[in-house]
């Protein structure tokens, strides 16, 4: 399963990235060569194989329902790239809420 | 029905649950706190932080899903539902995807006016996830971003989706009146629509009656309803708008330009307006999130989440019409008002022993009043046992209605129990056998009204009520006149 | 005579306890050897300069005080840059986090600082951990301390290399695929990747949630055990971390097994092994049966399948982790000042023209934030995996891909499971060859994913694996012996390796 380079630009939409010539076609290549390579899967007969999704067979990792202190807002916003006295602010959003 | 269409609706709700802290970390819940000040690694989606479950969400969750007579499978997991987005600071929400708490459930809904039969709408699903924070957009100040407050983000919420079972922006109110008061009973969410604490999306479209069967239209999704009223006329509004497209273009559900689209209702205009998608596409790229253990859910668990429900509105109304001999309607009244009121129902019902008369009293006396005042039945001055007393003493004839009436006021406004009050009045309790010694009294001085009541003028009576009043001022009009003709009947 | 600084750790414990050295003293010691190594090896990305002595008089005081101390006090530990730590730059070798302070210490940073350890510094190490051999930092390439023309392995490549290079007597890394024990191998030191859920996840920067695992990196299996001793251990502040006691693996480690049974991976030595590095592990292997090992052969049938498997699932967790990083809350953004520019230019051409629909749909400047943001601050092998995995997962793909190779993992847990009814451990080489040239599969991202064909494995079944210096190449590089055991026989692997390690000396040569 080839990928082409239209469908590398939707996914760098979808993934929120931006490529620009000539990493799309080195990145068209490249994805290329790793599904390629990744087809040998095709091979392996899983039918009737439960999926694994995690190596542990725990279940039920629960805390109780108690309030913790939350972090000082200074210290949640002292990251933030572009932030005011209370919110972070970010370019325009629509439909907000 | 005249409509050449039937309305087909099916209604998304979120529900924010009524844990103490957050569905995966320990930051409180609780609405109005200043932004962000509510916030920690794991709801800010820092690097390196992970979530861990609030025991309590999973079992109010699984409350919810047992009273919505829902399949609960044995174990449930998380999913992350990917998109972008300031308000979502992981760029990913912890959802729950292809095996959720519950599906295949159903919530009864009737109409106690009768406008449309009893039915069961089906619940496709209800499923715990988190909630995202809140985007702000500054354009007072022409500042051309949004602030964000990810105070909400990581509270936790039960999205509980419907079959498109609805047929009409009424019942679709009436879903909605019904799965609140639910919530309420099962003490599960607050329902508060003003601070969001339930959001309602709604799906609908029309089945066109044509000599082929019916065509479906394009499904429209309708966002931003504020109140249930603001649902049921923005459903009303868009089956409208539908029907006149369909008369227009004639576009079925799937053709070229039928496909699903997202309208927001404008309260002010009273309308819905398209909006625009999101994103492109919705690729949500759903995977089961690894930093989560499934959830086993073993039916002990299940069947004691089940025990404990209480009883629920659905079969307390029943057991009020059967029971108590009080109407649908009156039921239906009671019942709304939630389970602590129906409670001071109950306790002066059964201790009047008149089931009917009770629930009128507690319409006139007590909803009134709570009603006027704003305020639940705990603020409410009267013990149930004295209103129980008071209706008593109406029923056996010592008080008349309006009698009865300032005696409650009385009570009401001095904190007086039936005795006092009465006192206070000047009311004193007549007995059977003075008043019919009244009677004898009367009648032997007005022998012409007892003549002209046995010439059939029953209605002459009234005059020796009068008669009777200046006596005794608490001589109950309708003994008296019942006592007289009794008198006579037997001369 | 030995220096200080070819000590392990265990040793140095010693010491400090007898009181026979001070936590100054060695603290000042390896600050030395980072002065006149790091220079080349480039190991650290930061060095907690101002702290470190602070950090040891803390404890000297301490100890002469009388007061109880940590169980690893006064040793000095170096840090994967992959593990928040309060208030300190923490980086991932990433400039999206070239500024990057958490608020919060990760469990593992925690726990070390509750054992008074003395907290070197932070080393370098694949952006977000991805990659075999370091290259992949955005700020510096880490070489390996055994021939600087060569890589150290990776992505925990500082760690291993500060490891060797005498730098620090004990090093923490993380292993999604092989990172803590290919880097191991080719420095020449121990490195342990323990059970899945042993170690908390919590505060180490995810890149695949389901793989990830918290380990040391030491001169031994001996050393490893102590520092394991400290970091393993349930935290509710991690779904995933097993409520099982720990064992004192440190006074466990030198009981040797007795009637050791040891499964050979035919699958393991074929096409591709480099054949000094195949002689140096059968050699190895001949060392166990001198000292009363059973050796039998064990398949595991899917393994040329486990590189595949692993880089979708990795790939496809670290398209949903690596998702926060998009300039809104921390992290690098794009510059700002141009953003608002362009989006005011936009506005006010879509005004003019009176595009009521375009000004709606203005929020394309978000977005374009987003991707600004995102590709600036990532770099390309990050890059790679986020389009990867995004789009394995993405609509008509997720059954192809990412549920094929969740199936296909299964199939490799089983394999295991029945290789290890027969045999306690399973060995075989850690790398396919030797530490190979910097530059050398820098623009060949498969060559360097194949690197992981035998480690990769383990994570996918969460098992404990331990890379263990066996040789050298004849140009002198190191080679190393992998071994891995059932989940939760973390203990068992580390008296095995102990078990090598008295009988060779292998892990004392040094660069
Ligand atoms: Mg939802
Ligand atoms: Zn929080």
């Amino acid at each position: 399963m080839a990928i082409t380079r239209d469908e590398v630009e939707k996914v760098s939409l979808l993934a929120r990235l931006l490529l620009k010539e000539p990493e799309l076609e080195q990145m068209t290549g490249q994805l290329g060569a790793v599904l390629e390579y990744i087809a040998l899967l095709d091979e392996v007969d899983t039918a009737n194989v439960e999926p694994m999704a995690h190596p542990l067979d725990v279940v039920d990792a629960f805390r109780d329902d108690e309030v913790q202190p939350s972090l000082d807002r200074e210290r949640a916003l002292a990251n933030a790239p572009n932030r005011d006295d209370e919110c972070y602010r970010v370019p325009a959003v629509l439909g907000v809420t | 029905m005249t409509e050449p269409y039937v309305i087909l609706i099916g209604l998304e709700v979120h529900v924010q649950l009524l844990t103490r802290s957050k569905l995966f970390c320990g930051c409180s819940t609780r609405f109005g706190a200043p932004p962000n000040t509510q916030t920690c690694p794991v709801c800010i989606g820092m690097p390196g932080s992970l979530p861990v479950i609030n025991r309590q969400a999973v079992q109010l969750a699984l409350r919810t899903a047992v009273a919505l007579n829902c399949t609960i499978p044995r174990s449930t997991k998380w999913d992350r539902k990917q998109y972008f987005y300031p308000d979502l600071p992981k760029g990913y929400q912890i959802s729950q995807y292809d095996l959720p708490l519950s599906h295949c459930g159903w919530l009864e809904i009737s109409d106690p006016k009768g406008a449309f039969a009893s039915k069961r709408v089906g619940i496709t699903r209800a499923h715990l996830e988190e909630d995202a924070g809140k985007s702000m957009h500054d354009e007072a100040v022409g500042r051309a971003d949004s602030r964000i407050d990810l105070n909400r983000a990581g509270t936790p919420l039960l999205e509980i989706v419907s079959e498109p079972d609805l047929r009409s922006p009424a019942e679709a109110k009436c879903y909605l009146t019904e799965l609140k008061l639910l919530l309420g009973y099962l003490g599960v969410s607050d329902c508060n629509m003003q601070e969001g604490s339930l959001r309602v999306d709604a799906n609908i479209n029309l089945h066109v009656g044509t000599a082929d069967g019916p065509v479906p239209t394009p499904i429209v999704e309708v966002k931003n309803m504020n109140s249930f009223r603001a649902v049921e006329r923005a459903l009303s509004y868009e089956a409208e708008r539908q029907w006149r497209l369909w008369q227009e273009l004639g576009v079925r559900l799937g053709e070229p330009g039928g496909h699903k689209t997202t309208r927001g209702w404008d309260e002010g205009r009273q309308a819905t307006y398209e909006q625009r998608a999101k994103e492109e596409s919705s690729d949500y790229r759903y995977f089961p999130d690894p930093d989560l253990l499934p959830v086993v859910l073993p039916e002990e668990t299940v069947e004691s989440v089940r025990a404990s429900l209480g009883e629920l509105p659905a079969a307390l109304r029943a057991r009020l019409e059967t029971g108590y001999g009080i109407t649908p309607y009156d039921a239906d009244v009671l019942v709304n008002q939630g389970r602590a009121l129906v409670d001071y129902y109950l306790a002066v019902a059964d201790a009047c022993g008149d089931g009917k008369t009770a629930c009128n009293w507690i319409q006139q006396g007590v909803l009134r009043w709570l009603n006027d005042r704003q305020t639940t039945i705990d603020a409410y001055p009267v013990p149930a046992t004295e209103f129980a007393a008071l209706l008593k003493a109406v029923l056996a004839g010592e008080l008349t209605t309006s009698r009865g009436r300032e005696v409650l006021a009385e009570m009401i406004d001095h904190g007086e129990t039936v005795e006092q009050a009465m006192k206070r009045l000047g009311i004193e309790r007549v007995d059977e056998a003075e008043l019919e010694t009244l009677c004898r009294r009367l009648l032997e001085a007005n022998p012409k009204i007892v003549a002209q009541v046995q010439a059939g003028k029953e209605k002459a009576v009234g005059s020796l009520i009068g008669q009777a009043k200046k006596h005794n001022p608490n001589a109950d009009p309708g003994r008296v006149k019942d006592i007289c003709l009794k008198l006579i009947a037997g001369m | 005579m030995i220096s200080l600084l070819d000590h392990t750790a265990t040793i140095l414990l010693r010491q400090l306890q007898a009181g026979a050295l001070s936590a100054v003293e060695l603290a000042q010691a390896y600050m030395d050897q980072i002065d006149r190594c790091d220079g080349t090896v480039k190991a650290f990305l930061h060095i907690h300069a101002d702290s470190v002595l602070e950090q040891a008089e803390r404890i000297d005081r301490k100890r002469a005080a009388g007061q109880p101390v940590g169980r690893l006090a006064g040793l000095p530990v170096a840090v994967k840059d992959l593990l928040c730590q309060e208030g300190q730059l923490t980086t991932c070798a990433s400039h999206m986090l070239g500024n990057f302070h958490p608020p919060y210490d990760a469990t593992a940073i925690r726990k070390l600082k509750e054992a008074d350890a003395v907290l070197l510094g932070r080393t370098n190490l694949d952006e977000f951990a991805m990659g075999g051999s370091t290259e992949n930092s955005a700020f510096q390439k880490t070489t390996n301390p055994w021939d600087p023309q060569r890589i150290p392995g990776g992505s925990s490549g500082g760690s291993a290399a500060c490891v060797a290079a005498r730098m620090a007597p004990l090093a923490v890394g993380t292993d999604t695929g092989g990172s803590i024990r290919c880097p191991a191998a080719l420095c020449g030191v121990t490195g342990l990747k323990p059970s899945y859920g042993r170690v908390s996840r919590f505060g180490l920067v995810a890149f695949a949630s389901s793989l990830d695992q918290i380990g040391p990196i030491a001169q031994t299996a001996e050393d490893c055990a102590l520092l394991l001793e400290v970091l393993a251990g349930h935290d509710p502040n991690d779904s995933t971390s097993v409520n099982r006691p720990v064992p004192a693996y440190s006074l466990a480690v030198r009981r040797p097994l007795v009637g050791l049974r040891l499964g050979l991976v035919r699958e393991h030595f074929g096409e591709g092994l480099d054949g000094e590095v195949e002689q140096a592990v059968r050699e190895a292997i001949r060392v166990y049966e001198s000292l009363g090992a059973t050796v039998a052969e064990v398949s595991l049938p899917h393994s040329r399948y486990a590189v595949a498997t692993y880089y979708i699932i990795a790939s496809c967790e670290a398209s949903a982790n690596l998702a926060r990083y998009d300039g809104a809350h921390y992290g690098y953004r794009t510059k700002e000042p141009a953003m608002l520019d362009e989006l005011k230019h936009q506005r006010k051409q879509l005004h003019e023209a009176g595009d009521s629909a375009g000004l709606e749909a203005l929020d394309s400047a978000l977005i374009r934030m987003y991707r600004c943001s995102r590709s600036e601050g990532f770099g390309l092998e990050v890059k790679r995996r986020v389009m990867l995995g995004t789009y394995a997962l993405s609509a008509g793909y997720y059954d192809a891909y990412y549920l094929k190779a969740l199936k296909v993992r299964r199939l490799i847990h089983r394999d295991f499971q029945e290789a290890f009814k027969g045999v306690d451990l399973i060995v075989g080489p850690v790398t396919p060859t030797p530490a190979y040239k910097l530059g050398e599969k820098a623009d060949d991202p498969l060559a360097m994913y194949l690197f992981d064909l035998y480690t990769a494995s383990t994570n996918l079944a969460g098992l404990p694996g331990i890379a263990v210096p066996c040789g050298f190449s004849t140009g002198r590089l190191p080679i190393g012996l992998h071994l891995q055991a059932p989940p939760f026989e973390d203990e068992r692997l580390l008296r095995a390796a102990t078990m090598f390690q008295q009988a060779t000396d292998w892990h004392t040569a040094a660069p």
